[in-house]
């Protein structure tokens, strides 16, 4: 049997604790323990990119993480982006171009998408579809993804509609 | 959970590690960016004891420009720094150049330089690069250290020079020879994933514009990056046209590699793709090679 061991992190900016075997994954503590349920698992071996979150900053696969490895560091999941009531601009933009349908994939495009934007705040449409080629969406055929993004970014950089 | 239990370690000193691997051998796994190991665990096709995270040992990130012009990359380096990272742009082109190819930006942001080399994918562009680049291994077990050659490195489907108890520490990359140009091409179903034919190009002229040396190392195309020595050993002295590019990519493409069929691609697919990418790879090396000739 292994040790279950005492880990603690900043998820959203709210600090969680948790006794955790090492051999759970990071998508799974969000999930189950921190009851962030915003972050979804769809193939959990890194191919569909639903699970993606930041750590420290950048864009990564929770499912390909342990919640072991994320111990003392930064988690933000797309509840930490913005609320209902005051959506994030990139959220806005997928509300407003329709850049989703079921919604499955969206948590884990949003997550990429904007460390992507604050790199590149004036991305080609080409660049965008190259940030997304590790996020699979089974529903919109990508055009109004790609679409709100750009929409998302002009809003980001402060450019009315 | 997906995984089988396993005890984890993430020692801070580089000894710390290597002492864990001794002492648990076979049942020990290093973890790096855990891109391709982690996978393999969620699906029970892994089952190691013990897992020693790599993580917490920054000496093993850095990259350093070496005083001959060369280049030595920590295994804990990740790939996306590779990509953004200015010493290699101007030291290892064919590196920078070959970085958006290796999977997609999430997976980059975990994923080493020494993980990928270390699990030898055969569809894995890196292998095929540190072998164009004629790249050198260190290896670190408690009894010492040795060196390998990234050609004597690969030894089969999925396995390394690397024995249990051991560590890919360093890569160490030569300083480019003058007269270069450094070309990588691959066809993948969607961008970032394995492809199903990919090829890194060498060109070097001589002083007369013809052609000094050449390499050619494929992916995808054995059970590990696979050389095409004869076809491009049939470039030298030649002056390099269209011509000379298509008759040593179809030798190339049809005797020296042996790519195989999978679901995606048929062999046969893979040998037509690897033609054309080795014609357009020739050129752009060879027009890269002329271009720094000319500056
Ligand atoms: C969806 C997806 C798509 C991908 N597409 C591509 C692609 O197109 N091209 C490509 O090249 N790769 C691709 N990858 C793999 C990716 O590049 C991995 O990051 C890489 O293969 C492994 O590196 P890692 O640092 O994650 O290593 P890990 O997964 O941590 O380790 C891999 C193996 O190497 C061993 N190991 C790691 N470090 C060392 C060391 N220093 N010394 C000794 N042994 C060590 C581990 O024990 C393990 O057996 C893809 C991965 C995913 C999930
Ligand atoms: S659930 Fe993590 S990439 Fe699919
Ligand atoms: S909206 Fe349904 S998977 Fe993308």
């Amino acid at each position: 049997m292994t040790v279950p061991r005492e880990i603690e992190l900043r998820v959203n900016g709210r600090r969680i604790r948790g006794v955790v075997e090492p051999r759970l994954l990071l998508s799974d503590f969000l999930r189950h323990e921190a009851d962030l349920t915003g972050t979804h698992v769809g193939c959990e071996h890194g191919v569909c990119g639903a699970c993606t979150v930041l750590l420290d900053g950048e864009a990564v696969r929770s499912c390909l993480l342990l919640a072991v490895q994320a111990d003392g560091r930064e988690v933000t999941t797309v509840e930490g982006l913005g609320t209902p009531e005051a959506l994030h601009p990139l959220q806005q933009a997928f509300r407003d171009e329709h850049g989703l349908q079921c919604g499955f994939c969206t948590g884990g495009i949003l997550m990429t998408l904007v460390p992507f934007l604050e790199r590149c705040p004036d991305p080609t449409e080409d660049e965008v579809r190259h940030a997304l080629s590790g996020n699979l969406c089974r529903c919109t055929g990508y055009q109004n993804i790609v679409d709100a993004t750009l929409r998302g970014a002009r809003a980001l950089r402060g450019e009315e509609e | 959970m997906k995984p089988a239990p396993f005890d984890y370690e993430a020692p801070g000193h580089l000894d710390e590690a290597l002492e864990l691997l001794a002492r648990h051998g076979d049942d020990a796994k290093p973890l790096a960016g855990g891109q391709s190991l982690i996978p393999l665990l969620n699906f029970r096709l892994a089952r190691p004891a013990v897992l020693v995270d790599l993580q917490r040992l920054l000496g093993l990130a850095s990259i350093r420009e070496t005083e001959d012009g060369g280049l030595r990359l920590g295994a804990m380096v990740r790939q996306a720094s590779l990509e953004r990272d200015a010493a290699v742009e101007s030291r290892a082109p064919l590196l920078h150049r070959t970085m958006p190819f290796v999977a997609h930006p999430q997976i980059r942001n975990r994923g080493t330089l020494g993980g990928n080399l270390a699990h030898a994918d055969p569809a894995s562009e890196l292998p095929a690069v540190a072998v164009a680049l004629d790249a050198r291994l260190r290896i670190v077990s408690v009894g010492g250290e040795r060196w390998v050659d990234a050609r004597q490195f690969f030894v089969g489907l999925l396995t390394t020079a690397i024995e249990p108890g051991e560590l890919l520490v360093e890569i160490e990359l030569p300083p480019p020879p003058e007269r270069t140009g450094w070309a990588f091409q691959e066809v993948a179903r969607r961008h970032g994933d394995y492809a199903h034919a990919g090829v890194a190009a060498r060109v070097t002229l001589d002083g007369a514009g013809r052609c000094a040396s050449a390499r050619l190392v494929y992916l995808s195309a054995g059970d590990g990056p696979t050389e095409a020595a004869e076809a491009a050993g049939s470039l030298v002295g030649a002056h390099l046209g269209e011509a000379t590019f298509d008759a040593a990519a179809r030798f190339a493409a049809e005797r020296e590699i042996e790519p195989t069929d999978d679901i995606h691609a048929s062999a046969s697919f893979k040998r037509h793709l690897a033609a054309v990418l080795t014609r357009r790879a020739l050129a752009e090396a060879t027009r890269l090679a002329r271009a720094e000739v000319a500056s």
